[in-house]
């Protein structure tokens, strides 16, 4: 197993860059998540990891060794591709065997290897089978089984889930997750769902438009978001918004949000100009007492909660409660924010300011 | 209920339009086997029922034909014909029956395997080059693709033997008048562009991801295109061989013009059995007959990698 060090990494296809320098550390044995809107460059830096392309800069470290510019099959890597790329002409039990009669395996040891990984993923049963037959479960856990027998560095993963039916995408997601703790093999996973993402992975990376947004745990991404457009892209619903214009020293604990001083956590740069107050639906509680108002617009049912959605001053608000609270549309309500786990960001860099909540978290 | 959705479905054809095709395929399969039919059977019948008129449907069938196709003869003096021990053969019978004597092997079997060998040769050429360019044009960056195959597509534009001239020159010039290796070039330099142009429409529908996968399993480009694209390319390369082959073993034009005794293939000699009297007509539907035979076999061989999708159901769509 092994380390994976992303230094500078960018690419260039014409006059498209569809990845502007990336840096960032995988590390061993880590569930790694590539998450971005599509178009965002994270397939492009999985294929670049795994050597199906080639960096136009930048380099990639695989154990401390440059591997940037070496062809796949020397980089010791497996992949898993969304369309699952099983050979059509070859059974189950070829299409296993082939990573290891490429490195010319002896036929038993061949035999035994495919055997025992057809076992850990229950596919011992189809093992003569043609691949064209096999349900998307069982398709997956055969490109699974490819990629396992013959124990790379790495895994690369690219959305795998994605061309499964929503039934099979949770067991298979479990089955994954529960396969990478049993192998502590590093791996590099690449979804454009942000649940999954905050389900599976250890670590994640936020890319937009081909560059890294923000870089950490699940989290932390969640709760921190280094930018606005991690926090609009994470979670659903997601980030509330209050736009305003405001200033603020380092040092200070509260920002005036039209009328009145909402308390958030410790600045420790100063802020001015066009502001965005960032807040979870979940850490919007209604109080009648709460300075800020709203009038109620929408109440969604789901089930043990409820979104209930506000117009304010500074625009709509998305809270979330619990449904037993009476909400009724048109009410009249105040909004309590819990000042903690506020974010502040700069209106037109998109940038998070530092406070005392977010200072140890990795921005991109 | 059930008759009135029926008579009213929207996909199923009416019972007259099934009938009216019906009759059409009949009939269109009866005008197009008709010239096949009629040549197989005068390959099979006598000198006379093949030119006797009304001609005959129903005769007494016969290898002469054949037999003629496979030799020279001579005529004998009657005197000297008396005095010639028994035919040892029933070859050598059906030529005494006509009043001669067999005088040696026709040229047939010989032009037959230059048939085979050049019309083969350039389906083998034409398909090895067309897929590895076709390859090429479909996976890598190359400069000026378009163009390059619209160039490529160009040289089927006129007629080939609109450059029979300049190829006889040519052809001349450089030694490869009357050789297989000639032949074999000319026929490969004509198929070319049909199997680039098939083949990369085919190997375009391969998804890369088999490729990559095969890439990352520790195999180098040409074994994963060997091990993994060649065998899924399989009813390309099938179609593909099947029309080039056609091409090559049915072309006349160059064939006429450019090759006489050394590699003379089987079209432009099979008039010339007719010989001088005009007369041999068995003997020429003999070896037309002969002639469809590889085409037909090949193309039955090749027949289930026409029909089998072998891609099916790998790749997700």
């Amino acid at each position: 197993m092994a380390e994976i060090v992303i230094r500078n990494l960018r690419k260039d296809f014409g006059a498209f860059t569809a990845v502007k320098g990336s840096s960032f550390t995988i590390r061993d044995g880590e569930f790694f998540m590539l998450l971005g809107p599509s178009g965002c460059g994270k397939t492009t830096t999985l294929r670049m990891i795994a050597g199906l392309e080639l960096p136009t800069s930048g380099e990639i470290l695989i154990d401390g060794e440059d591997v940037s510019m070496r062809p796949a099959s020397q980089r010791d890597i497996a992949m898993v591709f969304q369309m699952f790329a099983l050979y059509p002409h070859m059974n189950v039990r070829k299409n296993i065997a082939y990573p290891l009669v490429s490195q010319g395996v002896p036929k038993a040891e061949v035999r035994r290897k495919v055997a025992e990984v057809a076992k850990i993923l229950r596919i011992d049963h189809l093992l003569d089978k043609g691949v064209g037959g096999l349900s998307g479960g069982d398709r997956q856990r055969v490109a699974l089984g490819r990629a396992i027998v013959r124990n790379p560095k790495a895994f690369m993963m690219d959305e795998p889930l994605g061309a499964l039916d929503a039934e099979f995408r949770e067991i298979m997601a479990e089955e994954l997750r529960a396969l990478h703790d049993r192998m502590h093999a590093t791996t590099v996973y690449v979804t454009h769902d942000q649940l999954e993402a905050m389900q599976m992975g250890d670590k994640i990376v936020v890319m937009n438009h081909g560059v890294v947004e923000q870089f950490g745990t699940p989290q932390d991404i969640y709760d921190h978001p280094a930018t606005l457009f991690v926090a609009d892209f994470i979670g659903s619903p997601a980030m509330n918004f209050l736009r305003f214009e405001g200033q603020a020293p380092a040092g200070a604990g509260t920002i005036t949000l039209g009328d009145h001083a909402q308390p958030l956590p410790r600045l420790q740069e100063p802020a001015a100009g066009a502001l965005v107050l960032g807040v979870r639906p979940e850490h919007v509680a209604l109080s009648d007492t709460a300075p800020l108002k709203g009038r109620i617009e929408a109440v969604e049912y789901l089930g043990t909660t409820q979104i209930v959605t506000l117009s304010t001053p500074f625009g709509m608000v998305k809270a979330r409660t619990p449904s037993t609270l009476p909400a009724r549309v048109g009410d009249l309500t105040g909004l309590a924010l819990n000042a903690p786990r506020l974010s502040l960001f700069d209106a037109t860099t998109g940038r998070a300011f530092r406070t005392a909540a977010n200072a140890g978290v990795h921005h991109g | 209920m059930s008759n009135l959705s029926s008579s009213w479905s929207v996909t199923e054809p009416s019972r007259l339009s099934k009938w009216v095709a019906g009759v059409v395929v009949v009939l269109y399969t009866f005008i197009t086997l008709l010239p096949l039919v009629w040549i197989i059977s005068t390959g099979f019948k006598s000198g006379q029922d093949s030119i006797s008129y009304p001609p005959k449907v129903v005769f007494e069938p016969s290898l002469e034909g054949y037999v003629n196709l496979f030799t020279t003869r001579t005529r004998v003096a009657a005197e000297e014909f008396q005095k010639l021990p028994p035919a040892e053969t029933w070859y050598d019978q059906i030529v005494r029956d006509q009043g001669m004597v067999i005088a040696g092997p026709s040229r047939f079997g010989e032009r037959f395997m230059n048939s085979v060998i050049i019309g083969f040769g350039s389906t083998a050429l034409s398909i090895l080059l067309g897929t590895l360019a076709a390859y090429a044009f479909s996976r890598f960056k190359v400069p000026l693709k378009d163009d390059l195959l619209f160039f490529i597509l160009s040289t089927r534009m006129m007629p080939p033997i609109a450059v029979a001239i300049p190829i006889y020159l040519m052809y001349r010039e450089l030694g490869l008048s009357d050789t297989h290796l000639g032949m074999i070039l000319l026929y490969t330099a004509v198929n070319i562009s049909l199997a680039v142009w098939l083949l990369k429409g085919f190997i375009d529908e391969i998804p890369r991801e088999y490729e990559e996968a095969a890439l990352i399993d520790g195999y180098t480009r040409f074994q994963a295109f060997r091990k993994v694209v060649l065998p899924q390319a399989a009813t390309g390369i099938a179609s593909t061989a099947i029309f080039c082959l056609i091409f090559a073993w049915n072309e006349y034009a160059f064939a006429v013009l450019l090759t006489s005794g050394n590699a003379q293939t089987a079209p432009p000699f099979i008039p010339t059995i007719i010989g001088v009297g005009g007369q041999d007509w068995p003997a020429v539907a003999a070896g037309a007959t002969l002639f469809l035979l590889p085409v037909m076999i090949f193309t039955i061989l090749l027949r289930k990698h026409l029909l089998r999708g072998i891609t099916f159901g790998a790749v997700r769509k």
